[in-house]
């Protein structure tokens, strides 16, 4: 009689390791810590941690910034075309399905702005005199983000700060979808840098982001703590950085003008005579 | 020509009344040169010439007899499975190296170069340079390359430059100079147009482009430049100077894009060993593997091909 | 000594159909009769396209007319993915694309493979951004489209003419109905159907084929809201007659005569490779060639020796050999009109130079020539020949070579090769030129405008400018 087959036992799936992502590597943090988040173990940012992400931030910043408009707009659209690869990953963590649809089209947006800024804010102006003069739009450098939670909210701050040629290091607050982002950004021709993603306490790392001297611009978009918000500011003040303060109510859905980009670019005006 | 001619303040009007250079224009004229495909039986000569030319370089601390008699050996046959392989050029070495280098090289046709006057930096006093080359002569270098005083020159001091190069020349005897101009510390492609005219001026044989000592070393605009000057100095003075880029070109594909340079810009009088130079030494390697890889119809491997 | 062995790009990445029919409503059909194309490299026969009738432009209006009320209501964002969609496919089938359109238009791979198609691609990635922007824009605060786009283009950039006509229309909310040059189709029958791959909506785009009178049938279509037009000044006249007094909007971009002003302090090396590139760029049919030189007299002989010595290196030949820098003149009947202004030029006492050059038999072609001793009672200094043909003029002063530069009915472009910054910005204010080029020349990108001033035309594509001409 033939033996029947044992019960097939269910196969173990293999399990996802959180870790920070920097310089377009993913380290663990240099402190060793972690934090559960549905049950996964998430790195812990350290304020070390932030210190190596500025030093990837700034070492990748001036490529970045020469990059043809063309080439960064590119770069932005194929995180789109990535998320949209991605999109029933961001659903199963749920992100509800019209969120992703909006954070897609929403990186679409920003990727057409690459090479259109410039001639949106920046003209030549006419002086009383026999002066050629132009006032262009250049990117502010490093800026240190506290994102909101949402994938939305997440693609909305980083977006607007890279297309025009800044880096970043976010202190990201829905650590499972930052992440992902992460791996997404990894695929998408972005350079190791340009995009530096820390999951922790934001309270604990972004007051060393807010003084540190070679941060040029603070984006507290994800700060919902008013007092901290201050503090940061205040802290921020050491180095005259830019800062963009967190607003009550934000609808990321809604058309974000040009606020967000326009927050981190200078604005450099040059003087030539003209004649023989 | 006369001391009032060599003065600072004649030698600065006439390079500085040289025509500018615009970047933009020339990178692009450069990579357009680029874009050329050399192939089938152009690509076989091309490779030929191009082994031909190649000064086979160490230039290290850690340079031993024993190293430089392995580079030597290769510089005469670089392909001992293929007898129909040219030598190369020449081997270049520190003064130390040249009486090992020599004792390799006798009778072979594969000329002796060395590096002299404080090489790379250059910063020495004149009669330590000057001492450096005649050694070198004197123990079998038939070619010296000596190094310009960026210093000097950065800070305008065109006589001084001038007259050193006159002088290592006088020293060289019968070797042929090559003036190593450093053009990656020169800073804009004006300096290097001026500091090869200021080469040629002061009597070198070759203008080179590096060290192989910094950063940043040949590049294709920086030979374009070099090249444009060789060819309006010959039209001007009558006297044909050759050009020797040095450091950073490693692929066949590298140095065939060199030759088209030369081809569309000065054209046959400049394609050949005596008037053009590459300063390299894994170039070789590549060069031995694309050659065999013509032959055979097959892609090569490192395993094939000897390490000196 | 060092001769280049031949490189040919393989022809077999596209293949081309024997035949083609009109592309109306999303669909392939047939218009009345047929014509050739022809490689001008050869004289082969590449394929046969519909020959659009009256009835045939009728149809494509009415397809365009039905597809704009959904695509302009249709959120900008989608527009823009549709446009993005088509950008990165062109991108996809850039080699393809390139050896199709040196195959029908006669001009080399290289430029084919190396700015046409780069710049059709960059093209609709621009125009795709601006679709959900257009508020932004300058041009109000909720600019609608026109409606249906009657666009007829040259031959001389087929695809990249036909990306400056269709990426802004597009993603204003307008809808189109292009024809392309009767020499040079394929390029825009293959769009048609990078457009199906796209899954563009049927209608919004219409290709019809044809010749002189499908072009002029369709910009004096009642029903076609906007004219653009790129082509000779001498249709750009009638064309601008024919819309007299309708509602039409219309814009020209026609022919040039552009100096190229070369002062005595000009990087001479650079100078020389920017006056080649001026007028031996795509065998010298750009409307905005360099096609006079204005040399300063002290530097004319130095000058005029370094160019003949670079002109000897131009390799004319096999458009599909990848070193090859002059390709086949367009057509018969182009080769004969430069021919002809080329004899005139040497009748009327200039001098004539080309390099030794061995041309094929079979095809049409023209050795790069320049003319010296020209002045500005020359016709080949006042008339358009486009071709490989350089006429050559000196000038004492600043303020003579812009005199003669703004002497002719033409406005396009204009060239300045100086070190001195202050004097390249004061030649450029005076220049009567809608497009100044200092130390470089022939340099497009989609985010800059490009039109004429004068009898060049009017209107700008490319840039922010270029939405003004598809928006109310």
């Amino acid at each position: 009689m033939p033996k029947s087959a044992p019960a097939k036992a269910p196969r173990l799936s293999v399990r996802k390791t959180y870790k920070l992502y920097v310089g377009g590597a993913f380290p663990r943090s240099e402190s060793g810590r972690t934090y559960l988040v549905d049950g996964d173990n998430v790195a812990l940012a350290s304020r070390k941690d932030a210190r190596d992400a500025v030093v990837a931030a700034r070492k990748a910043q001036p490529k970045w910034a020469a990059a043809t408009a063309y080439n960064r707009g590119q770069v932005v659209y194929r995180i789109a075309e990535m998320v949209e690869a991605r999109h029933g990953e961001f659903v199963a963590l749920g992100v509800p399905a019209a969120e992703v649809d909006a954070a897609i089209d929403r990186l679409v947006w920003y990727a057409g702005w690459s090479d259109k800024i410039a001639q949106v804010t920046g003209n030549a102006n006419p002086v009383a005199g026999p002066f050629f003069n132009i006032s262009s739009p250049e990117p502010t450098g490093v800026v240190g983000v506290v994102a909101p939670a949402s994938l939305l909210g997440l693609v909305s701050v980083v977006a607007p700060a890279i297309v025009t040629g800044n880096t970043v290091v976010v202190l990201a607050a829905g650590p499972q979808v930052a992440i992902t982002l992460a791996e997404v950004l990894a695929t998408s021709d972005v350079p190791g840098g340009v995009v530096n993603i820390l999951t922790g306490n934001a309270a604990e790392t972004a007051p060393w982001l807010a003084s540190h001297d070679d941060v040029n611009a603070l984006d507290l978009t994800g700060v919902r703590d008013t007092e901290l918000a201050a503090d940061l500011e205040r802290a921020a003040s050491g180095t005259l950085k830019r800062v963009i303060r967190p607003r009550r109510k934000v609808d990321f859905t809604a058309d974000p003008g040009l606020g967000p980009m326009t927050a981190l670019l200078e604005t450099k005006t040059v003087w030539h005579p003209k004649g023989y | 020509m006369t001391a009032t001619a060599t003065s600072t303040g004649t030698l600065r009007a006439l390079l500085h009344g040289l025509p500018g250079v615009d970047k933009v224009g020339v990178e692009a004229r450069a990579a357009a040169l680029g874009t050329r495909s050399v192939k089938t039986t152009a690509k076989a000569k091309a490779i030929d010439l191009a082994i031909r030319m190649v000064d086979l370089t160490t230039l290290e601390g850690a340079d031993t007899p024993g190293k430089v008699r392995a580079l030597s050996a290769k510089a005469i046959r670089p392909d001992p499975a293929d007898p129909t392989c040219p030598s190369a050029a020449a081997v270049c070495v520190y003064p130390s190296m040249v009486p090992t280098a020599a004792a390799v090289l006798a009778g072979s046709g594969v000329h002796l170069a060395s590096v002299a006057t404080a090489f790379p930096s250059g910063q020495a006093p004149l009669a330590v340079k000057l001492a450096d080359t005649r050694d070198a002569v004197a123990a079998g270098a038939d070619e010296i390359d000596m190094v310009i005083s960026r210093g000097a020159f950065l800070a305008g001091d065109y006589a001084k430059v001038f007259d050193e190069i006159v002088a290592v020349k006088e020293a060289c005897g019968d070797a042929h100079l090559k003036v190593i101009l450093e053009t990656g510390e020169l800073g804009t492609y004006d300096n290097v147009r001026r500091a090869s005219w200021l080469a040629m001026l002061a009597g070198g044989d070759f203008i080179k482009t590096s060290t192989g000592k910094v950063p940043v070393a040949a590049t294709l605009p920086v030979t374009l430049i070099m090249l444009e000057a060789v060819r309006d100095f010959r039209a001007e003075h009558g006297r044909q100077v050759g050009v020797k880029p040095a450091g950073g070109i490693r692929t066949t594909k590298d140095a065939i894009k060199y030759l088209v340079l030369i081809n569309e810009t000065v054209g046959d009088d400049w394609l050949s060993p005596d008037w053009f130079r590459f300063g390299a030494s894994s170039l070789l390697n590549d060069l031995l593997m694309q050659r065999t890889k013509l032959t055979t119809g097959h892609y090569a491997g490192p395993d094939y091909f000897t390490l000196d | 000594m060092f001769e280049y062995a031949p490189a040919p790009e393989s022809r077999s990445i596209v293949s081309i159909a024997s035949t083609y029919g009109l592309f109306i409503d999303g669909d392939f059909s047939d218009g009345k009769g047929t014509f050739k194309t022809i490689n001008p490299a050869s004289e082969e026969v590449l394929a046969e396209v519909a020959m659009a009738a009256p009835e045939d432009v009728d149809r494509a209006v009415a397809a365009a007319r039905r597809a704009f009320g959904p695509w302009s209501a249709l959120p900008g964002a989608e527009r823009a993915k549709y446009l993005f969609r088509i950008a990165r496919i062109i991108q996809e089938r850039s080699r393809e694309l390139a050896v199709l359109e040196s195959l029908d238009n006669g001009k080399p791979i290289k430029e084919s493979r190396d700015v046409d198609l780069p710049l059709v691609a960059a093209h609709f990635f621009y125009y795709a951004g601006w679709a959900d922007k257009l508020r932004y824009a300058g041009f109000g605060t909720d600019p609608k489209p026109l409606g249906v786009a009657g666009q007829v283009i040259p031959w001389n950039f087929p695809l990249l003419m036909l990306a400056w006509k269709i990426a802004p229309a597009l993603a204003a909310g307008n809808t189109v109905v292009l024809k392309p040059a009767e020499t040079t189709p394929l390029s825009a029958l293959f769009f048609a159907d990078v457009c199906r791959q796209a899954d563009l909506p049927p209608g919004v785009v219409n290709i019809i084929t044809g010749a002189g009178d499908t072009g002029r049938y369709l910009v004096e279509h009642p029903d076609v809201d906007k004219v653009a037009f790129t082509g000779s000044t001498e249709v750009g006249r009638q064309i601008a007659r024919s819309v007299a007094g309708t509602g039409k909007r219309l814009t020209l971009e026609l022919g040039g005569k552009a100096a190229n002003i070369v002062f005595d302090d000009a990087p001479i090396d650079q100078a020389v490779e920017g006056i080649v590139n001026g007028i031996f760029f795509n065998q010298g049919h750009v409307c905005c060639a360099g096609s006079r030189l204005l040399v300063q007299e002290s530097i004319a002989d130095e000058l005029l020796d370094s160019l003949k010595r670079r002109m000897a290196t131009l390799r004319v030949g096999d458009p599909l050999d990848k070193n090859t820098d002059i390709g086949a003149i367009n057509s018969a009947a182009q080769l004969a009109k430069i021919t002809e202004l080329s004899e005139i030029g040497s009748s009327e006492g200039a001098e004539r130079w080309s390099p030794p050059c061995e041309l094929p038999d079979r095809g049409f072609w023209f050795a790069p020539t320049i003319f010296t001793g020209v002045t500005q009672a020359h016709r080949i200094a006042r008339e358009e020949i486009f071709g490989p043909v350089l006429s050559v003029l000196t000038f004492r002063t600043p303020d003579e070579a812009i005199e003669k530069a703004n002497n002719t009915p033409y406005g396009l472009s204009a060239g300045i090769w100086t070190e001195k910054g202050s004097r390249i910005l004061a030649v450029a204010d005076r220049l009567r030129a809608g497009v100044v080029w200092a130390n470089t020349f022939n340099k497009f990108d989609p985010t800059s405008p490009f039109g004429g001033y004068k009898e060049s035309g009017y209107g700008r594509e490319g840039g922010r400018h270029g939405l003004e001409a598809y928006l109310a």
